[in-house]
């Protein structure tokens, strides 16, 4: 395929990108006694100066900051303050049927404490001003979730009592994330990446100017002006620099130790990184030359992972003198 | 405190886009520096704000420097903020007369995630995000506080979306307008009840770049500057069910401070995402019921992210340079619920 | 025009890898309460808090700083969020000198934290967009191949990365806050430790820490109620350059070259060499001594390293760096640069303990970001300017 039909047709690549991960949050003495009365099924807030009893207890006052200390139980009943109707819940939320987001001040509190209510899809059923009392777990942990939500107090029943009581206080709380996102790979990228697609390394540059970016970077970062000219450059180049990783990363795939290269294309002018690989490591240099080793034609993707490794190639090393302004 | 006035300014706004933000950013940047008659090299100082995790990607404002010049190395700050808030951090660069000029920037993409949940992850981390609560159902709780409270009814609701719908015909960078009866209005679903969809931010992907100057050379540029006159922002505790819903005391204040209430005010442009907020706002920064409000649209009708509350000072000041006004309100607001908020008041010569 | 700006209190947690004994706002508080506490001041006294941090991908919340504002006594008050990648701890504090310069405020409070132990900065830091490849391991993999440059353009002895190494663990151990502590170091255990990222070794490299640090900065005229001496805040500069662009020196970067020559102009520093007495940088990873003691005009290009081997660098050498144990110690990456600058400003208020150089009266705080394309700097001094 020529540069040009492959500029003209590009469309531009969309992928998911999901960003997960388990976090666990050390809560602090404040939150830990909170947290340690809902795995016991009981429900405690802090007084403040300045805004009354706060559920969930903080550490401070809201409006001036000073510590505070002074603990009270509050609940289990409570009213609702307000609320929304949630119709259409999505799935990361407590109920999958419709419910309400509420703000449930407990009796004894001052505050709204931030929970669902439970009232069986009915919006008929809930209101401002409804009494709600929890609906506990089976099993409690210690966050959370422990309140699986509030319903009408007159169907809410005490908090089965606690097989075995754990003295330890709850230390800390797991609260996984998982975002999904739909990237888009942007105009110049999109076609990048096709070119890779077709074993093409195509790079932009500004009109008039001779120095290549690859890849294209969506405008030339010197001026900000936009790289609309693209050119093909080749799969060799030479290495700029290195390191030798040795230290596992979650998200990266290669095998340890791998040799992670700056290389900079033959026609390019903008050294990327990638792995060297059919290279023993003590035979890498500064200057080296490589050449791309692709995956087998029908494995090719418009990904960047098109390109498995780079390898040593049979010629004589760049002087390092030819290079350096790239180093 | 020096004059500083607001000399030029550019906007992109998209329902969804596909260009990455250096191609979106880049236009929008040339746009602005070419409107201010300066050079790019003639700009002191540059500012910007976005939020990593509208496109999942740390360090997300590093690439974005590609797309506004940054070579010869530059002075330069980012705010995690919308973009009123690097214009706040540029004029107050100002303010110490180390510079005389700013480029400010913003840019956001709504689209690529589910926005509502994204910002959940801006809540109390042990006790309100694990129970993802989405920005349109914690809106629809302080709705409902309005309504109860009797501060806003469903109809007033409706008659702020409307108008902001009609208004935003005019407005090229709306991305949902249109002429509505508050009928109309009232008689579609509920989305996150007490709120219907029109109730909620016409969530958008786009950049936003103005560019800022002090003193007399600010006179020679334009031809009619727009002077900020006041600027202040403050903050409300985070703990929604420890605020009051129903009042915003840190939009009263910025608003106070800013010197909104020091003399006539032609129309304003705030930062609204949910209709009832405007009625809200409107009663605690003190503007009357017969000011105009948003005649942009507002975030009903464009609501890029990190990028909106700049798009309301811009605005405003396109409009004030004009010719169309000579003192305007503009204000910011991010957190849930309002909880952050900035105003701004500028004033044409 | 500028209203003259001093540090009168600073404050600092304990760093440690897992601080699971507080939550995120018990840490932040940590510190401001330390600084509040340095000052002889209450929130009250407070007009403003400036509050940065690098990637908020390590805790998984986005703007953390409005859930934080109430623990900072910052309600009804203007709150700053700064993010300029590691270089933030400075520019943070940077925008608060500016809110006093500027006449805006009285007294700013400023903050910078991290706690990287929610996460993994491994995972916080890598998170690869799709249609990529992901080969750069950490910061280290980002940065270790600039380190083989640098080693290769000056020549310079292979063990001057276990010199550094082992005079900032050193020093750690004369600083009360540190995470590392490691009283027995020797040359050869840095020298055996694993090469994590070759040629950067394990015990080359800097910890992942949880830690808050903040200051308050303060007018003229407020300083003079400081029941402590103030650091007086003699010039501060930013300065930011693309990551890449064609033959682009991410080695000795322009940007950093800049910001180092404009903060002494405002400082009236002629020759650094003479009028620095002390240095607090961003050394991540211990070669980037030498390569940041050139950028910033302490020596010439490709000789940064005989400023190692000759003992300048040391804390009984004649122009101490990172006398605190530097960033190697303690990296609690938001705050890091803070940290320095803190540190730099306690050295000229003759508050820093066991790590205190004698009569230190002009210091220099550094830090950098992104791919050595961030720079904040600031220069404090013990006399009013």
């Amino acid at each position: 395929m020529s540069i040009e039909s492959l500029v003209k047709n590009a469309k531009p690549l969309r992928g998911p990108h999901v960003i997960e991960y388990p976090f666990r949050r050390s809560c602090g003495p404040i939150l830990s006694r909170f947290f340690s009365g809902l795995r016991d099924g009981k429900l405690v807030g802090i007084r403040s100066r300045t805004s009354g009893v706060l559920v969930p207890p903080a550490e401070y006052d809201p409006e001036t900051a000073e510590p505070l200390d002074d603990f009270v139980d509050v609940g289990p009943g409570g009213e609702v303050v307000s609320y929304a109707w949630v119709s259409k819940p999505r799935s990361k939320q407590p109920l999958q049927h419709p419910f309400a987001y509420a703000l449930v001040k407990l009796d004894g509190a001052d505050t709204g404490l931030l929970h669902v209510v439970d009232v069986g899809g009915d919006e008929s059923k809930v209101s401002t001003g409804m009494r709600v009392a929890p609906r506990w777990s089976a099993e409690r942990k210690g966050d959370i979730h422990d309140i699986e939500a509030f319903v009408p107090e007159n169907e809410a029943v005490p908090a089965p009592p606690v097989m075995k009581v754990d003295e330890t206080p709850v230390g800390s709380v797991l609260t996984p994330l998982r975002l999904e996102y739909d990237f888009t790979a942007g105009k110049e990228q999109s076609v990048f990446l096709r070119g890779i697609a077709e074993k093409m390394i195509l790079g932009a540059k500004r009109p008039g100017d001779d120095l290549v970016y690859v890849p294209p970077r969506g405008a030339d970062p010197r001026t900000a002006e936009p790289t609309p000219e693209f050119v093909e450059v080749a799969d060799k180049g030479t290495v700029v620099t290195y390191s030798i990783v040795r230290v596992p990363s979650e998200n990266i795939d290669f095998e340890l130790p791998y040799v992670c290269i700056n290389v900079l294309l033959d026609g390019s002018d903008l050294p990327f990184f990638h792995v060297l690989q059919k290279c023993e490591l003590e035979d890498v240099r500064i200057g080296m030359r490589v050449q791309a080793s692709w995956v087998p034609d029908d494995q090719l993707e418009p990904s960047v992972t098109s390109i498995a490794y780079f390898e040593p190639l049979d010629q004589p090393d760049v002087p390092f003198d030819d290079i350096k302004e790239y180093c | 405190m020096r004059d500083v006035a607001i000399v030029s300014f550019a906007q992109s706004n998209a329902e969804s886009e596909i260009r990455s933000e250096v191609e979106i950013l880049q236009p929008v940047a040339a746009e602005a520096i070419s409107q201010s008659g300066l050079e790019r090299s003639e700009i002191d100082f540059t500012c910007s704000g976005s939020s990593d995790w509208l496109q999942g990607q740390p360090f997300a404002f590093v690439m974005a420097l590609d797309a506004v010049g940054s070579w010869p190395p530059i002075k330069e700050s980012h705010v995690e903020q919308d973009g009123a808030w690097a214009l706040y951090e540029a004029w107050v660069k100002i303010q110490t007369g180390e510079v005389d000029s700013a480029l400010v920037y913003s840019f956001g993409k709504t689209s690529p995630g589910d926005i509502g949940l994204v910002q959940a992850i801006q809540l109390d981390p042990y006790c309100v995000t694990p129970l993802w609560p989405d920005l349109d159902s914690l809106s629809g709780i302080q709705a409902r506080a309005c309504l109860d409270a009797g501060i806003v009814t469903e109809r007033q609701m409706a008659e702020v979306v409307s108008r902001c719908l009609r208004s935003a015909q005019d407005n090229p960078h709306a991305v949902r307008k249109g002429d509505y009866s508050v009928d109309e209005l009232l008689d579609e679903p509920f989305e996150v009840s007490p709120l219907r969809a029109h109730d909620c931010p016409a969530n958008s992907d786009g950049a936003t770049v103005m560019v800022i100057m002090a003193g007399d050379r600010a006179k020679d540029l334009c031809e009619r500057p727009v002077w900020i006159r006041g600027f202040d922002h403050r903050i409300d505790p985070p703990a929604l069910g420890t605020r009051d819903l129903t009042r915003i005391p840190s939009a009263r204040l910025c608003a106070e401070k800013a010197g909104g209430a020091d003399g006539r005010l032609d129309f304003a442009e705030i930062t609204a995402p949910y209709s009832h907020q405007e009625v809200l706002l409107r009663r605690e920064m003190g503007l009357a019921d017969d000011l105009p409000v948003n005649l942009s649209g507002g975030s009903l009708a464009a609501h890029t992210l990190m990028s909106c509350g700049l798009n309301r000072i811009g605005d405003a000041a396109m409009r004030i340079a004009g010719g169309h006004g000579d003192r305007a309100l503009a204000h910011a607001a991010q957190g849930p619920c309002l909880q952050q908020n900035l105003a701004v008041v500028l004033e044409g010569e | 025009m500028a209203e003259r700006c001093a540090v009168i209190g600073v404050g600092q947690t304990h760093y440690d890898a897992k601080r699971i004994d507080v939550s995120m706002p018990g840490l932040l508080r940590e510190a401001a309460l330390r600084a509040l506490e340095d000052a002889d001041l209450t929130w009250n006294d407070i007009d403003a808090v400036v509050i940065g941090k690098a990637p908020d991908t390590f805790e998984g919340m986005m703007l953390p700083e409005n859930y934080l504002s109430d623990a900072l006594g910052a309600s009804g008050k203007p709150l700053l969020r700064v993010h300029t990648a590691g270089s933030v701890g400075g520019s943070t504090a940077n925008v608060a000198v500016s809110l006093i310069a500027a006449g805006i405020h009285g007294r700013v409070l400023t903050i910078a934290w991290e706690k990287q132990s929610e996460s993994n900065a491994m995972w916080g830091l890598t998170l690869s967009p799709p249609f990529s490849v992901a080969v750069v391991a950490g910061a280290g993999g980002f940065f270790a191949p600039l380190v083989r440059t640098y080693m290769r353009r000056s020549g310079a002895p292979e063990d001057t990365g276990i010199l550094v190494a082992l005079k900032d663990r050193k020093n750690a151990l004369k600083n009360p806050y540190a995470h590392l502590k490691m009283p027995d170091v020797t040359y050869e255990e840095i020298r055996d430790s694993f090469m994590l990222w070759d040629p950067i070794r394990y015990l080359e490299s800097c910890p992942s820490s949880d830690g808050a640090c903040a200051m308050i900065v303060s007018s003229e005229e407020l300083a003079k109620k400081a029941p402590r001496k103030p650091a007086w805040v003699l010039g501060t500069s930013m300065r930011s350059e693309p990551v890449q662009f064609a033959k682009r020196d991410a080695v000795n970067p322009m940007s950093g070259r800049l910001a180092a020559k404009d903060v002494y102009e405002q400082a009236g520093i002629q020759d650094p060499r003479k009028e620095i007495d002390c240095i607090e940088c961003y050394v991540p990873f211990s070669w980037f001594e030498p390569m940041w003691m050139e950028t910033m005009g302490f020596a010439d290009e490709g000789e940064g390293w005989k400023l190692t081997h000759d003992g300048t660098t040391a804390l009984d050498g004649s122009r101490p760096v990172n006398m605190s144990g530097g960033v190697l110690s303690s990296n609690a990456i938001g705050a890091s640069g803070m940290c320095r600058y803190a540190e730099a400003a306690n050295q000229v208020r003759g508050e820093a303990g066991e790590h205190q150089i004698d009569g230190a009266k002009v210091a220099l705080g550094h830090a950098y970001g992104g791919g050595s394309q961030y720079f904040s700097m600031a220069v404090f001094g013990s006399e009013k300017p």
